[in-house]
């Protein structure tokens, strides 16, 4: 049960987006330009950085959609998400992503915690300025989604082929297609 | 010195938005909508909200800026918010704002801190169900910007009066894009 009255029984952050569709569309934009839009890290790197933050946060419903999403794009890897979760410096990923992964984990505990040798690792790793302003925005953006999801007390289905079903439309489509109204009758 | 390459001379967020137009405008947009589109709630009981949290994070340009802009809205009313800050319960504010802020608090820690007697109390005091999702959606909107501006170690000036200035003019003019308001500042 939600903590208040959202007049709709979609989960987790789509039944808040039902009920309040000013703020929905900004919300949906934001997810879309920082996971979906053009980037040299690919949306499954960016999906991974999602996951990661969500978890440290333990927002079940943002690890579950966006690990999903994340395991999609990188060819049905959901044991490279959960390693990820688990330890990012021992999951097999690129150098540059562990670095960046450090990064995104300082965000969660606040800004302040990021350093200038979490910094400096992350360039010697390749990892360009706009790679680290778009990690630490989406590590910040999921500290709002994660909160937002959780502060209301949103219900979240625990079935994980929930999830991984409608990971490729999530994929496919973006996040501002599954706006209020669309949603409601689309599950 | 942040930890990007960021413009000289523009003070906190402004640095950030500078470079990464595509987030930029979302940000923006959802910083409008939140803090001044229609609502019951005044726009300077929104500002006093996200001052509050951003107090909370330690984050000194988000809660200055901020505060100077619900200050601008009460007509100058400084005393107030640095009350508001160090202890809001003493403070000359409705009772319902009172239970919005307790609601806020929580928000900052983590959303699973939020409890049903908090919403209760709040509704208790006449508080509407949007209401109370706008007060949650704010505070976790600000613990995202705070993470942004602080995670990539932007330049925030020392001068409270830079952020009085700032403040007049994002409780006059608002959120439009950066580059405009100061084409405005400057006619």
């Amino acid at each position: 049960m939600a903590h208040i009255e959202l007049l709709n029984d979609l989960p987790g952050i789509r039944g808040l987006m039902a009920f309040r569709p000013e703020t929905a569309e900004p919300l949906n934009q934001l997810a879309d330009v920082l996971l979906r839009g053009p980037n040299s890290l690919s949306p499954g790197e960016r999906e991974l950085i999602a996951t990661f933050v969500s978890s440290r946060n333990d927002c079940f419903f943002c690890q579950t959609v966006h690990g999903a999403v994340a395991a999609y794009h990188l060819g049905g890897g959901e044991q490279l998400v959960l390693d990820v979760k688990r330890n990012p410096e021992l999951a097999v990923i690129p150098d540059k992503m562990k670095a960046l992964l450090a990064i995104a984990g300082k965000v969660p505990r606040g800004g302040k915690e990021v350093t200038t040798g979490d910094v400096a690792r992350a360039r010697e790793s390749g990892a360009t300025d706009m790679e680290i302003h778009d990690t630490v925005l989406i590590a910040a953006a999921f500290c709002m989604f994660n909160r937002y999801v959780d502060g209301l007390g949103t219900w979240a289905p625990t079935d994980p082929d929930m999830y991984r079903q409608r990971a490729p439309m999530i994929a496919r489509d973006g996040y501002a297609s599954s706006v209020p109204g669309v949603s409601a009758q689309e599950s | 010195m942040a930890h990007i390459q960021l413009p000289e001379g523009l003070p906190g967020i402004l640095g950030p938005l500078a470079i990464s137009p595509e987030t930029t405008k979302v940000l923006l947009e959802l910083a409008e909508v939140l803090l001044r589109g229609p609502n019951t709630l005044t726009s300077a009981e929104r500002e006093i909200i996200a001052t509050y949290v951003s107090s909370r994070n330690d984050c000194r340009f988000c809660q200055l800026s901020h505060g100077a802009a619900a200050a601008a809205h009460l007509g100058g009313d400084y005393e107030l918010i640095d009350r508001v800050k160090t202890d809001y319960a003493s403070a000359d504010i409705p009772e319902k704002l009172k239970a919005l802020l307790a609601i806020a608090g929580k928000v900052q820690k983590g959303g699973k801190h939020v409890t049903t007697e908090d919403i209760e109390r709040a509704r208790g005091l006449r508080a509407t169900d949007k209401e109370i999702h706008d007060t949650v959606l704010i505070a976790a909107v600000f613990c995202m910007f705070n993470r942004y501006v602080d995670g990539l170690g932007t330049w925030q000036p020392d001068d409270p009066q830079a952020y009085r200035e700032m403040g007049q003019r994002m409780a006059n003019a608002g959120y439009g894009q950066p580059e405009r308001e100061e084409a405005t500042a400057r006619s």
